[in-house]
């Protein structure tokens, strides 16, 4: 702080989130909500299977591999057989009991947490090249996505003196 | 650490300029604090600040959302009090340390 010309905080973090699976998309968000809240910029691009986290339909059902997911751990913290993880609702079972724990940490849905990044300043993109191969529009995504961009407009977005670009 | 003499009051505050006695802090204290922040106090930061120091000394974490859920202000509101980074903004002006919370 006492030297201005030697400033290396950073002021603006991309992230790609390319993942459907519920921790990669936590992932992104906790990174993009936590960067507006240290009053940084943010934003979030996201592609493949990534947009179930911003189509309106699949943003509330996002789950976490109980099948071939070796850090699976039982409650008591027991190895997850992975034959226990293909029996019928075991994955919605699972996925529903992560939510209720991050519920009481204050994680909130996705949905809700889309909410929070664009109320703080965050912007929230989706990738063209990937709706297109899943035949999705604007009209399927959340109203919080501010634009469908190709990769060229995200580069041109996420440049700029301390900027990272993060993968989740 | 050190101390600083602030709206009459000599307060002890941490190197990043959290106070390290909650109860030191009077509305006095935050007007000067929030100063230091550029940032003039209305009835609306007080109501923000009571309710976190409220939240903080009942021991509960304290989260943007939180703050966002208590029918004061809601999430943007927040941010437009506290430009930059509302919650640590807000907890060094209410006077209580530092947000350890990560959402």
């Amino acid at each position: 702080m006492e030297n201005n010309n030697d400033d290396h905080r950073l002021k603006k973090i991309s992230i790609i989130c390319a993942k459907g699976a519920l921790e990669d998309v936590y992932a992104t968000l906790v990174l993009a909500n936590g960067a507006v809240m240290e009053g940084m910029e943010a934003k979030v691009f996201f592609t493949f299977f990534g947009l179930d986290a911003i189509t309106k339909k699949r943003m509330k059902k996002m789950h976490t591999a109980t099948v071939g997911n070796p850090a699976m751990r039982m409650p008591g913290g027991l190895p997850f057989p992975t034959w226990l993880g293909i029996l019928p609702f075991v994955e919605a079972g699972v996925s529903a009991m992560m939510r209720s724990q991050m519920e009481k940490l204050d994680i909130p849905p996705v949905d809700e947490f889309l909410e929070m990044i664009t109320a703080g300043g965050g912007e929230i993109y989706a990738c063209k090249l990937a709706m297109d191969m899943f035949k999705l529009t604007k009209e399927d995504l959340s109203e919080l996505v501010k634009d469908v961009l190709t990769v060229g407009d995200f580069y041109a977005l996420a440049g700029g003196e301390g900027s990272q670009i993060i993968f989740t | 650490m050190g101390t600083k003499t602030i709206a009459g009051i000599e307060i002890q505050v941490n190197d990043e300029g959290y106070m390290m006695d909650a109860s030191q802090w009077t509305p006095e204290v935050a007007s000067e604090l929030a100063k230091e922040e550029g940032i003039e106090l209305t009835d609306k930061h007080y109501e923000v600040l009571n309710f976190i120091r409220d939240e903080y000394l009942k021991g509960n974490q304290l989260t943007i959302r939180k703050v966002g859920k208590s029918g004061i202000v809601d999430i943007k509101g927040l941010y437009e009090l506290f430009p930059g980074g509302p919650l640590k903004k807000a907890s060094k002006i209410a006077g209580i340390s530092k947000p350890s919370s990560c959402v």
